[in-house]
């Protein structure tokens, strides 16, 4: 049975030498070699730059030198962040051979802190999907159930994670695409309040929600990722001044007190019984860790997806205009520089894509911009103040990640709003900009994994990771 | 019903889409269901609110200093054009504008 590494379980290793970073990494390659095939979770691989980092991490062990804090950590990176070197497709034939000339700052700072990057994870392409069945090089199966989805739209990251095939990888979330995908497949994933890492690589999807984010296999983790990927970056000017504070310090804090509001919104039907229970039972750890369970009102709830698939698909129509064929990725040839445009997108782009690149452009175009996209944006605001509201009488939201557990592939591929209305309790966080966990929260049946969502308050992540690491310590994960 | 074939033909020509005849059909069918259902946001009085036009605020974002107004090498010319569908150093060769 292969040992289940943790960023902590590295550095000891390592530091006792019981093990090399080069040796690290080719465990974790065999490991791919044997369970990608069938998981389709990784894209590309990249030991060559991983070899690098592991003789320069072996090379610092040898001397003595002090460890980075995740050094010789095997890590996996969305294939829609920049990895410099390495091939980056956002899991679009749009962008089939695109190499990126630079780093998304994310990675800078991972790969500064030591950790080891093996290559780049599947994706529901330009992040559109929840489920990876929208990616151009084939859906991604749950590690936990082969015959179903992972999650979307980060489901390579959220697989490589639960299969141990990385220690921790980095996802991105715009209408959940880091928090249900880790409700799937089992494991803590986290995204940080808009703002908190910075996007400078990420490639742009909707500009006022994406956010990079973490996966890994337990919530202290999670947390050290956190630290290493947050703060200012001038290159991004949407990121956040405010001080990245010691998350790990924060970890152990006592939970006995806090307020955790259970809006009822949330709660109403449409919520799988199954998951139900298992939330039900998951509040009553929180319960006995002497937290004070309050219901609260969040009326805009039923309001969200409407507002987040107008306001997405009109950023996403806008960002993903610069797609034409001219400077990068695919290009479809023709006499007219137009009609190269026209082809280049036509024959690049998927179906999810092109559906929402149309509503989009829809929504934003004269006579409608008003009637929709403002509207939206104005819902977005009553949407923000419910988040506000309740927070200053909880310190915290607790609601279930998803309102049903992994569907089998094939299941929501025919009706689009099918699939949009999966994203009915991660999608109020992205809009109000507000920091947000899935941690586990039991299996139905023993098999179908259940993710139990925690909201905080506007760069409240220390308070969200503090209970979702006590919940993980009570047994919370395994109800 | 919504959003026409003519709606998506004039977005699809705004957005620069070539369409198939089914996938016009088929997208108009779909964009009409979101449409529908996205019109619930009628249900509300927004008359008074203000847009979320941004997340954060200026001083949430704003640096304490301005950076000094200095030229720094950007040598990335050769890395953009060795991965550009045809090259000609420095330029992007395109085809030419034939229409409009």
């Amino acid at each position: 049975m292969a040992t289940n590494w943790t960023i902590d379980g590295v550095k000891e290793a390592l530091g006792a030498k019981k093990v090399s970073a080069r040796e690290l990494a080719a465990e974790f390659y065999a490991r791919i070699e044997a369970r990608n095939p069938e998981l389709n979770a990784y894209l590309t691989l990249s030991p060559e730059r991983a070899r690098r980092q592991t003789d320069k991490i072996d090379a610092l062990v040898a001397g003595g030198k002090p460890l980075p804090a995740l050094a010789g950590v095997p890590v996996a990176i969305k294939d829609v962040i920049s990895t410099r070197g390495i091939k980056t497709t956002c899991g679009s034939k749009i962008l089939q051979n695109y190499v990126p000339p630079y780093d998304a700052t994310a990675v800078e700072r991972l790969e500064a802190a030591g950790a080891v990057i093996l290559g780049k994870t599947n994706c529901d392409e330009f992040a559109m999907g929840s489920s990876n069945e929208n990616s151009a090089y084939g859906p991604v199966k749950n590690p936990l159930a082969l015959d179903r989805v992972p999650g979307g739209s980060s489901g390579g990251s959220a697989a490589v994670v639960a299969a141990g095939l990385a220690v921790a990888s980095l996802g991105t979330d715009t209408g959940g695409s880091i928090r249900q995908p880790g409700s799937f497949c089992g494991v803590p994933a986290m995204m940080g309040s808009y703002g908190r890492v910075s996007r400078y690589g990420l490639i742009a999807f909707a500009s006022s929600l994406d956010r990079i984010g973490p996966f890994a296999t337990n919530v202290s983790d999670v947390a050290a990722i956190l630290q290493v990927i947050a703060g200012r970056d001038p290159q991004d000017s949407t990121s956040t001044t405010a001080v990245v504070p010691d998350y790990r310090a924060e970890l152990g804090k006592p939970v006995k007190g806090l307020r955790l509001g259970i809006p009822k919104e949330y709660f109403g039907e449409g919520m799988d019984a199954g998951v139900r229970k298992k939330i039900e039972a998951g509040m009553e750890v929180f319960k006995k860790l002497g937290c004070q369970l309050v219901e609260i009102r969040m009326p805009h709830t039923d309001y969200a997806i409407a507002a987040y698939y107008i306001i997405a698909t009109a950023e996403a129509s806008s960002n993903l205009a610069r797609y034409d064929g001219v400077r990068y990725g695919l290009r479809v040839d023709d006499d007219s520089l137009l009609a190269m445009y026209r082809k280049t997108r036509g024959a690049g782009f998927g179906a999810e894509v092109k559906r929402r690149i149309v509503l989009g452009t829809y929504v934003l175009s004269a006579g409608y911009y008003d009637a929709y996209y403002l509207k939206g944006q104005k819902v977005r605001a009553l949407i923000a103040q419910d988040f506000q509201d309740a927070f200053t009488k909880v310190d915290a939201i607790l609601t279930p990640t998803s309102p049903v557990p992994p569907f089998k592939l094939g299941e929501r591929t025919d009706d689009p709003l099918q699939m949009y209305l999966a994203d009915i309790y991660t999608v109020t966080g992205s809009l109000a900009g507000v920091p947000g966990i899935s941690v586990p929260c039991g299996k139905i049946d023993g098999k179908l994994p259940v993710g139990l969502q925690i909201f905080g308050a506007a760069f409240g992540e220390a308070r969200v990771l503090q209970l979702a690491h006590a919940f993980e310590g009570a047994g919370g994960t395994a109800v | 019903m919504k959003i026409s074939r003519e709606d998506v033909l004039r977005v699809a020509e705004l957005a620069y889409l070539d369409l198939s005849e089914a996938e016009l059909e088929t997208y108009r069918a779909q964009i009409d269901e979101i449409l529908e259902y996205i019109g619930k946001l009628n249900e509300l009085d927004t008359a008074n609110v203000e847009p979320m036009a941004q997340v954060l605020s200026d001083d949430q974002t704003a640096d304490a200093t301005l950076r000094e107004d200095l030229i720094v090498p950007c040598a990335v010319a050769e890395d953009v054009l060795k991965h550009a569908p045809d090259p000609e150093p420095p330029y992007f060769r395109v085809p030419k504008v034939i229409e409009r």
